[in-house]
């Protein structure tokens, strides 16, 4: 009787590992270990813990706009700058138009809005052609497009002297502060403050809404399509699916998100950063999600919420903790070998994610 | 005494069982030297598992090995793998190429076994350096190639070779082998044109008369009638005739292949007198289907309304593409009129739209969503096609998925169906071939649809699964009152549930039989066009 019991709970143990991998368990115990260590090394935890929920809002939904293309199958979306692009121009185009404040926030959303459709729906189109190849196709649409922005910047015919090079009276500038427009609008609305330690409700309760959609849409007919289409294409299609428009759908949802996405950040991080900022931005959400236990072909708004804590959690402690420790930053080497390394991980076990 | 008179191969006694299901039952034959021997029977008959055995493929080993004797020249050999079998002279030319495209001929048929030539290098570092010796590749393969009496060209790269050519390369690369004494060719003149298999049969009478023996397995009877010395038929994993190639003919070959003891198994009588005129549900004409491996060619056929309509015929003769044509998944053209309109080809939603459901023969790529819970394996289709399952919300615009609806109507199934499962929520991959092929069957019947057609709902599942799955069929048929085109190899399961069977053969429907005639009839239209 003992013996099983024994026996059951290191099976039970093996199985909870292996569910929940072992580099998210390395990943999780770091930060706790961070956590725990904060407060010897004189760091301030309330503070801390602030600084994570904070970050947490910022990216979430850019980690959340992953989720509509890992389901639909067309794996990982490396071409998360495009949306990020659209939702730059929203910024720009809101600020050029002469909104401000919290008004603002919603008419860079509105104008984003078309911009993620176009581009979702050109992007969308070009991964329904090489199948199979997606997430490296999706990778280089990400880089040239940022590259092309980088000369529409400059071209394109903004007035505003917010955002234009003083000097030369054209041109946007690599960044753009949004003091008077919307920065912390989100994050300023009911915010609890207690000590050093608050909550940015509103920015929460927008990323809450957000990830609501999605679950709510994945588990309407249409979503359950899109889980379908992504787990057996050919299944999916003798029950009548039109596969195509399923996939085109989910990159269109995943590039509106990346724009939503990105406005979100600025609004926290209070700034709009232009040119080659696109470019460095989906890696991490890569590789949050992929933390948060999701594969190349399937992932939950659990992951999504477990991924960003996981990851913005330790791109916020190691700064504080480890430089205190070692005196050296070490953050940036941290971050980049946690998301890299996240994503190799995640891309050597995509066979055995399915299709047996 | 005996190693004087002992012939080159003789099989004693194999048995052969998978997981059970006896296939192999105490085969007996013997092969001389310089012999040729043919080998026929329907598809599943054994003849592949028995040659799979004599190769010593790692197949048989896995599933718990043989019982019985194989014996060389009188000596009782072993064979753990085919490198044994091929020591012991035995060659096989497989039904797939196993050739390097991009090799010449001569390359391909020496590949491993190059002559070479020593060089400084190779004396410093070891033999692995040796450098290859390409003119006496090209007099070794130009040897192989002369023994069979054929014109080749040895430096002729593999791909830009007829189908023809790449066959008799595959030949030449077992001639080239010295040791050589046994060839098994498994349908060597499938993908040949006449002419070309023509050739092959005259250098396999050069073959022997040098002295090798040759089992020679085909479909095309008549080949075995000119070329072999006897003839073995079997059927079911038995041995049913083994007689000189003289004594017989085609008719007689073709009953011993398909008629089981046809008196005592006549199919069951069915309980309506179907003799009243029925009208025509479905109406296929001039259809062709692009499927490979299974083309259809110019199919004409009327399904009556309420009955079982079996589809058979030898593989690759396009039964498969019939089906898979007419529901879209794979290109087709033709005209189909299903209760007196037209539906569009390729495209599957208007088959599904117009209450037609299809069982792929594909479970595992087509039919299941593995990863996914039976539960939605089940209702996905139609939920999707007929919006069964949902909740709608603000007046249709929001459809939400109705996880209790959905968990009953699994529920039913795996009740009716006796799907042996831990719970709805299992994902597909985890059940086994025949609960896995239920799951596929109760995704159709969830559609309710009118027209069923079932693409061989019993290959690879065991015999208590297989009777269950084709009784679900015949009650799904009979009380519901939908008409079911059945595809299957089987034919002897298409004459138990069916009311008449339609043979393809070539791409074409070869005739339709009531499901009472005698199996030789079918047997005939079977091979009607196999040329």
């Amino acid at each position: 009787m003992e013996e099983t019991k024994t026996l059951t709970l290191k099976d039970r143990i093996r199985g909870f590992i292996d569910s929940f991998g072992v580099p998210r368990l390395i990943i999780a115990a770091f930060l706790l270990a961070l956590f725990i260590l904060a407060p010897f090394v004189g760091a301030d935890l309330p503070t801390q813990i602030s600084n994570t929920i904070n970050r947490f809002c910022w990216n979430g939904i850019l980690v959340l706009a992953m989720v509509p293309m890992v389901h639909s199958g067309c794996g990982l979306n490396f071409g998360l700058p495009l949306g990020i692009i659209s939702g730059l121009l929203g910024a720009t185009l809101s600020i050029e138009l002469g909104f401000t404040g919290a008004i603002s926030f919603f008419a860079a959303i509105v104008i984003a809005t078309p911009f993620a459709l176009i581009l979702g729906s050109v992007y969308g189109w070009l991964l329904n052609k090489i199948k199979g190849g997606e997430m490296m196709i999706a990778t280089y649409v990400g880089f040239s497009s940022v590259s092309f922005m980088c000369m529409m910047w400059l071209l394109l015919p903004y007035h505003s002297p917010n955002m234009v090079w003083g000097l030369s009276g054209k041109g946007l500038r690599t960044t753009i502060s949004l003091e008077g427009y919307y920065s912390q609008v989100l994050s300023n609305f009911l915010k609890i403050q207690i000590g050093n330690f608050s909550i940015p409700t509103g920015a929460l309760l927008f990323f809450a809404l957000m990830a609501f959609g999605i679950w709510a849409f994945l588990h309407t007919k249409t979503g359950t399509a899109m889980t379908a289409v992504g787990s057996n294409p050919a299944f999916a299609r003798a029950a009548g699916i039109n596969v195509d428009k399923i996939r085109m759908l989910s990159v269109v949802m995943s590039t509106w998100l990346g724009a939503v996405g990105i406005l979100a950040y600025e609004q926290g991080f209070g700034f709009i950063q232009l040119y080659m900022a696109p470019f460095y931005m989906a890696l991490p959400a890569v590789s949050a999600i992929l933390i948060g236990g999701a594969s190349v072909n399937k992932a939950t708004i659990t992951n999504v919420i477990i991924g960003t804590i996981l990851f913005q959690g330790i791109v916020t402690m190691t700064p504080t903790v480890m430089n205190n420790v070692i005196h050296m930053d070490m953050s940036e080497v941290i971050r980049i070998i946690v998301s890299q390394g996240m994503i190799l991980y995640a891309l050597t076990r995509k066979s055995e994610g399915s299709k047996g | 005494m005996s190693n004087e008179h002992a012939p080159l191969l003789e099989i004693r006694n194999i048995k052969k069982a998978f997981f059970g299901n006896q296939v192999l039952t105490d085969i007996n034959f013997k092969l001389e030297e310089g012999q040729v021997l043919g080998f026929c029977g329907e598809n599943g008959a054994g003849k592949s598992t028995l040659m799979k055995i004599l190769f010593g493929m790692d197949v048989i080993r896995e599933t718990g090995g043989y019982e019985g004797d194989i014996l060389i020249n009188g000596e009782k050999v072993t064979f753990n793998s085919p490198f044994d079998a091929i020591a012991a002279g035995i060659g096989m030319v497989h039904q797939e190429f196993s050739l390097i495209p991009g090799f010449t001929a001569a390359e391909n048929i020496l590949l491993n076994r190059e002559p070479q030539k020593k060089s400084v290098i190779s004396e410093v570092f070891g033999e692995r350096l040796n450098t290859l010796d390409r003119k006496e590749i090209g007099v070794r393969a130009d040897n192989a190639i002369d023994r069979m009496g054929v014109k080749i060209d040895s430096r002729m790269v593999i791909n830009d070779m007829p189908v023809g050519h790449k066959q008799f390369t595959e030949i030449a690369r077992e001639l080239s082998k010295d040791q050589l004494k046994l060839l098994i060719l498994d349908e060597p003149t499938a993908v040949l044109t006449e002419k070309e298999a023509e050739a092959l049969l005259d250098s396999i009478r050069g073959m022997a008369s040098r002295g090798i023996a040759v089992i020679f397995i085909t479909h095309r009877l008549h080949e075995i009638l000119s070329v072999c010395d006897n003839v073995v038929v079997m059927r079911d994993g038995f041995v049913v005739k083994d007689v000189p190639a003289k004594d017989t003919n085609i008719e007689e070959i073709t009953r011993w292949m398909v008629g089981r003891s046809v008196n005592n198994e006549a199919p069951e009588q069915k309980d309506q007198d179907k003799s009243a005129p029925q009208e025509t549900i479905m109406k296929i004409e001039k259809l062709w289907v692009d499927m490979p491996g299974e083309t259809v060619r110019n199919v004409n056929l009327e399904v009556k309304k309420g009955e079982i309509l079996g589809i058979g015929g030898l593989a690759g003769q396009g039964k498969l593409g019939i089906p898979n044509g007419v529901m879209g998944l794979y290109e087709a053209g033709g005209k189909v009129t299903f209760d007196g309109k037209e539906i569009p080809l390729n495209s599957p939603r208007k088959c599904l739209d117009a209450s037609l459901a299809f069982v792929s023969e594909d479970r595992r790529g087509v039919g299941l969503l593995l990863d996914e819970s039976l539960e939605w394996n089940i209702a996905f289709p139609a939920m999707q096609i007929q919006n069964k399952f949902l909740k709608n919300y603000l007046g249709g615009l929001i459809k939400w998925r109705d996880e209790k609806a959905i968990h009953e109507v699994t529920q039913k199934y795996i009740d009716e169906l006796q799907i042996r499962c831990t719970s709805s929520r299992q994902s597909a991959k985890e059940l086994s071939g025949g609960n896995q092929q239920k799951v596929c069957l109760a995704k159709a019947f969830a559609l309710e649809p009118k027209f069923l057609f079932v693409s061989e709902p019993t290959r690879g599942i065991d015999v208590g699964a297989k009777a269950l799955v084709l009784n679900a069929l015949k009650k799904f048929n009979r009380e519901s009152g939908v008409t079911v085109v059945m595809i299957s190899s089987e034919l002897e399961e298409l004459r138990q549930i069916c009311d008449r069977i339609a043979i393809v053969s070539g791409g074409k429907i070869a005739g339709i039989l009531p499901a009472s005639s005698p199996s030789e009839d079918f047997g005939m239209l079977m091979v009607s066009s196999v040329k």
